[in-house]
């Protein structure tokens, strides 16, 4: 599903990304952990094109982000090409990003209405069934600044949702929580995982990680220091960067 | 209230002295006003009276701000006719400098240096000129171009001609260009503020949703920079009602124009300014209430509860009064 191979990535001279290799299959979970400045986040905004790579080579679905080969070149993607291809990629952040002026429900239906052209009406049913199934269906009406932080998440993840990505990308979506409302947040991802979604999740949470994920890759530095099967990955780790890491956040 | 015991204790509330001197001080002025303001005084007009072969003069009693002749004047033809044409070019030229100011905004945010070098120029050069300049430019551009032709330079390529600038190109229509292109630098800068104002992850999120740019502009971000952009725009928008009074200096007979085109023949200047200023106020108000309820509703969403609108404050006063009476006798305020 998704195939990371060499990929650079620089800010003003500093390299984020020193060549980074990446497998997520279909319907599995990955989660990338690491200290912050490791490139997690870069590497999970590269995978919808959010971020250029300036080097290596990456594919979703089998197809290039944000380019296309042809006679052994790269063409860029004109804009348009690129926001079809993201419109398959759903992406919950760290601080929600729901759109203030709107109500919940049109948060969810907007995507849906504006780029997949989906009739009005339809995209309100669908929007409500997703709601449902976030637990948020009484909620439509409410702005997203009269909800709290696990209840706007919630519906992030209900409109990432309605754009019926093939692949889910999470930057540390419990990281602006309270404690006592990351559970809801991660009930809901769990769920997903369950359905068969593909998943790649940016996270502190070990707990999810060790649970939820199919592979764990640590990132630090720019490069993948281990990955692998959680359980081995999260309690038998190899690298001694890792094991620090750990030490730290468990 | 904590009664610590049986007995609640009376809080004496503290003294404001200072404030006391302070609405004493303004009652004084305010009574100066309205006394200056609406008591006749006597003028050097004489009034001579003769009562049983006595003969008494006294001045005349006169408004010092003479409220008959701004009475006669208020709604006067001229006067009108005037306000028409102040209100025509407030509402025209902030519309082109509304527009104008939007495109020139998102141009200089463009990642096209060429686009946002050209707003930046436009927005110094009509920044950096006076309007008064910009006004009197355009009402005598004929003279610059006698006759006015769009076509590729050095060529004899025209795409449209137009004869006899000065006749075709009335006074209006310049002074609502100039007006409009002074506005339109100004009003980028406001769009510029409120579209920087947008948090990027408002972008971000609607990217990641597959739109394109312009898509997230027009859905997302605009729509949130509103909020931040009324409140100066309902600023401009009052200071070119009053701004366009220098069309009178082009011979353009809006308000102002017309009420000093009539104390030019009668001299009654400051009746007929009074004339003026009042329209101008009126206009003023109407124009903030419109704003009031415009902000209200670009702020949807981004406060928990809107603030309430003058109406429902007085209601709520009103309601505070009275129930601060019925429960005078009673205990008053809520008990812990």
């Amino acid at each position: 599903m998704v195939e990371v191979r060499g990929v650079h990535k620089s800010y003003g001279g500093i390299e984020v990304l020193k060549g980074v290799d990446l497998t997520v299959n279909r319907s599995e979970v990955t989660c990338l952990i690491g200290p912050s400045g490791s490139g997690k986040s870069t590497l999970l905004r590269c995978v919808n094109h959010l971020e250029k790579h300036d080097a290596g080579e990456l594919r979703v679905d089998g197809e290039l982000v944000g380019y296309e080969a042809k006679n052994g070149k790269l063409y860029e993607l004109t804009d348009k090409r690129v926001c079809e291809k993201r419109s398959h990629i759903g992406m919950v952040f760290q601080r929600f990003n729901l759109f203030q002026h709107l109500t919940v429900l049109d948060n969810v239906t907007i995507g849906q209405t504006q780029v997949k052209h989906v009739d009005r009406e339809k995209a309100k049913v669908k929007a409500r069934e997703l709601l449902a199934r976030v637990g948020l269906d009484a909620k439509e009406k409410h702005y997203p600044a009269q909800l709290s932080g696990g209840q706007q998440q919630r519906v992030a993840i209900a409109r990432a949702l309605a754009m019926e990505p093939k692949l889910m990308l999470f930057d540390e979506p419990t990281s602006a929580l309270d404690p006592e409302l990351v559970g809801e947040v991660l009930d809901v991802m769990k769920d997903l995982a369950k359905s068969g979604m593909t998943m790649i999740v940016v996270t502190h949470e070990m707990g999810f990680a060790r649970e939820v994920a199919d592979t764990v890759y640590f990132l630090d530095g720019g490069v993948i220091e281990e990955s692998g099967d959680p359980q081995k990955v999260l309690t038998a780790p190899t690298s001694e960067r890792l094991k620090i890491f750990l030490s730290k956040v468990l | 209230m904590d009664t610590n015991g049986d007995v609640a204790v009376k809080v004496v509330p503290v003294r404001h002295v200072g404030r006391w001197f302070g609405i004493a001080g303004v009652a004084l002025f305010v009574a100066m006003l309205i006394h200056t303001m609406l008591f006749k005084v006597s003028s050097s007009t004489k009034i001579c009276t003769v009562a049983r072969g006595v003969r008494t003069c006294h001045g005349a009693l006169v408004w010092r701000f003479q409220w008959d002749i701004v009475g006669q004047y208020f709604t006067s033809s001229e006067v009108l006719h005037g306000l028409v044409i102040t209100i025509e070019l407030t509402v025209v030229s902030m519309i082109i400098g509304i527009v104008l100011g939007m495109l020139v905004a998102v141009m200089r945010m463009s990642p096209n240096r060429v686009l946002a070098g050209v707003a930046w120029t436009y927005t110094w050069f009509f920044r950096g000129t006076p309007v008064l300049v910009q006004i009197t430019f355009w009402a005598f551009i004929g003279a610059l171009y006698p006759h006015l032709s769009f076509g590729i330079p050095f060529t004899h390529v025209a795409f449209f001609h137009v004869r006899n600038v000065n006749v075709t190109f009335t006074t209006l229509e310049a002074v609502i260009v100039a007006l409009g292109l002074n506005e339109g630098a100004y009003m980028s800068e406001i769009a510029r503020a409120g579209l920087i104002s947008v948090d990027e992850g408002q972008i971000e999120a609607a990217t990641s949703l597959g739109m394109t740019r312009r898509q997230s502009l027009r859905l997302i971000v605009i729509p949130q920079a509103m909020r931040v952009i009324i409140p100066p725009t309902g600023n401009e928008v009052i200071s070119m009602l009053k701004t366009s009074s220098l069309a009178s200096t082009v011979a353009l007979l809006e308000l102002f124009g017309a009420v000093s085109n009539i104390s030019a023949q009668n001299f009654e200047i400051m009746p007929l300014l009074i004339v003026a200023s009042i329209w101008y106020l009126l206009v003023t108000t109407v124009l903030s209430i419109g704003q009031f309820y415009l902000e209200r509703y670009f702020a949807r969403g981004a406060l928990r509860s809107p603030p309430p609108t003058p109406i429902q404050r007085l209601k709520r006063d009103i309601w505070g009064v009275a129930s601060k009476f019925r429960t005078k006798r009673g205990v008053p305020g809520v008990s812990a």
